[in-house]
């Protein structure tokens, strides 16, 4: 990205006004659409999703084994469980006659999250290659583990329901098929699972380290990783969503109000009542 | 999950007691143990329910009138704000209205005059309280360069990185709000907002006043953020109706310049 020589200040933003200077692209309506830098339709038409997706992400292509692998980050954790937090929005949204875009873009915002999704992979990716910097300059990963859990938790590790992740061993044997499983930050990866799996509480590696090990060694920055991961559970959303939708409406997981186990204060009187009506 | 587990909500705000003909229907809710429907309607202003939703407690009569006069501040920041901006994105094409809000809700949560930048700027007041030189000193210390979800801070939150002056607006809301009697943060920011500019090196900006006005009122961070997000609504939904009623030919589409001096460099092939 270039940096304008100031960037601050009503001089800056007069600089910018009325108009955009992009390098990503621009619709010609009538005409022609350019993709940071190729015409859409001339020239990339051919492209599978994803591959555009990563391209626009990235303004890199990818190799059709690479290719393979990112379509499988995202196959092998669509999960069409409605109770799954994420998923739960989606279906609420059809039970409760929204939207299918509103409840889906609910969803995907929702999964922006903290114990699972955006904000793990995010971390995970981040750790994974500021560790291997640190070890590559000598450190023992160890110590980095140590320091990381010291300084803050390390993300990837560890799961909220089970801590056994069923996706893992799929993802790992599509890896070693494609033969992208030799890359650094996998290794790394393994290797912190070794270590933490040593401790007291014994952290098992999760979906968050291995995709975003795998997306590391593709070359992938950790802002590129969080807009990749976006729509990584999106395809279990709409079967959610479809079956709330075709069950007679208000009738996904009603809750009476004896389901509310209030731990409040009891009943008491509003203070002022009629002083300020 | 265990299957003996009961699949109740656990809640400290809400209880209802059911309709003797239908569990699924309350005779009477209680928020914080206040009858909502059967004694607080009619009595209680818009501004003390939000501050009993998030404090637990009814809210003195200075903290309401601080909440109100904050809530009525932040209600418009006006379609040059981005998240109106957005809000109007959404009317002007016939989105729907909760998309419009969504909108809104996406672009104003963030660090420059969104609900991120009041919950920084409240966990500045949590850490710098009314002290000068934490507060030069929090000024002073580069934010921390942690990848997140959200962006490494470009600016002290709180503070108007386009700024040259104090705004007249953010001037007469925190001058309006700082002689309520439950506004210590406010009054001291008041009498100390220009040493504060200088070790920001910029302007307060309104997300300043209302983090310092959601501190006074005894809020948390977290609440904060979500009041930010909430309260600046109002105007959002407006200005995307309007636009939607004058239609797309008279909202800006703005010119564009395709810079493709590296596109081309851009690609490579088998990364």
């Amino acid at each position: 990205m270039t940096t304008p020589e100031r960037t601050h200040g009503p001089e800056f933003l007069r600089s910018q006004a009325g108009s955009l200077k992009s390098r990503m692209g621009v619709c010609h309506p009538g005409d022609k659409a350019i993709f940071r830098g190729h015409d859409l339709h001339r020239d990339l038409r051919h492209m599978d999703w994803i591959e555009l997706y990563v391209f626009g992400i990235t303004g890199r292509r990818f190799s059709a084994k690479e290719l393979e692998l990112l379509h499988a980050l995202w196959v092998y954790t669509s999960y069409p469980d409605a109770r799954l937090w994420n998923n739960r929005v989606a279906a609420l949204a059809g039970s409760a006659r929204s939207s299918a875009t509103l409840g889906l873009a609910g969803a995907l915002a929702t999964s922006e999250a903290v114990i699972y999704g955006g904000y793990p992979f995010i971390r995970a990716i981040d750790f994974l290659r500021q560790a291997r910097m640190r070890v590559s300059r000598g450190e023992s990963l160890a110590e980095v583990v140590r320091q990381e859990l010291q300084e803050r938790r390390i993300y990837g590790y560890g799961r909220p329901i089970n801590s056994k992740d069923e996706r893992l061993p799929w993802l790992l044997e599509l890896a070693g098929d494609l033969e992208l499983d030799r890359g650094p930050h996998l290794k790394l990866a393994q290797e912190v699972e070794t270590i933490l799996s040593s401790r007291r509480q014994a952290l098992r590696m999760n979906y968050a380290a291995l995709a975003a090990a795998l997306a590391a060694d593709l070359g992938m920055s950790p802002r590129e990783f969080h807009l990749f991961v976006f729509p990584a559970f999106l395809a279990g959303m709409p079967p959610c969503l479809v079956e709330a939708a075709q069950r007679p409406e208000g009738g996904l997981f009603p809750l009476s109000c004896a389901d509310l186990s209030y731990e409040g204060p009891a009943p008491r009187a509003w203070p002022g009542a009629g002083k300020r009506q | 999950m265990s299957a003996e587990r009961a699949e109740t909500i656990r809640t400290r705000i809400w209880r209802e007691d059911a309709e003797a003909d239908n569990p699924f229907a309350a005779k009477a809710a209680y928020c914080h143990g206040y009858d909502v429907y059967g004694e607080m309607l009619g009595r209680a202003r818009w501004v003390d329910m939000l501050y009993l939703l998030f404090r637990g407690e009814a809210p003195t009569a200075a903290q309401a009138d601080l909440l109100e006069t904050l809530a009525v501040a932040l209600a418009n920041p006006g379609p040059r704000d981005a998240s109106v901006h957005a809000a109007m994105c959404g009317g002007v094409g016939g989105s729907t209205a909760a998309s419009c809000l969504m909108a809104a809700l996406a672009v104003g949560a963030g660090q420059l005059a969104g609900g991120r930048e009041v919950l920084l700027g409240m966990r500045a007041w949590a850490a710098c309280g009314t002290n000068l030189d934490a507060w030069r000193r929090h000024l002073a210390t580069p934010a921390a360069d942690i990848a997140s979800i959200w962006p490494t801070p470009e600016h002290p939150p709180g503070f108007d990185p386009h700024g040259v002056g104090t705004a007249t607006p953010v001037r007469q809301t925190l001058a309006a709000l700082a002689g309520n009697a439950a506004a210590a943060r406010l009054r001291w920011l008041a009498a100390n907002r220009e040493a504060l500019e200088a070790a920001a090196d910029a302007p307060l900006a309104l997300s300043g006043v209302a983090a310092a006005a959601f501190a006074d009122l005894g809020f948390s961070p977290e609440a904060g953020e979500m009041l930010q997000l909430m309260l600046r609504l109002p105007g959002a939904a407006a200005h995307a109706l309007e636009q939607k009623e004058l239609g797309y030919k008279q909202f800006p589409f703005f010119a564009i310049e395709l810079d493709d001096a590296d596109t081309g460099a851009a690609v490579k092939e088998g990364a």
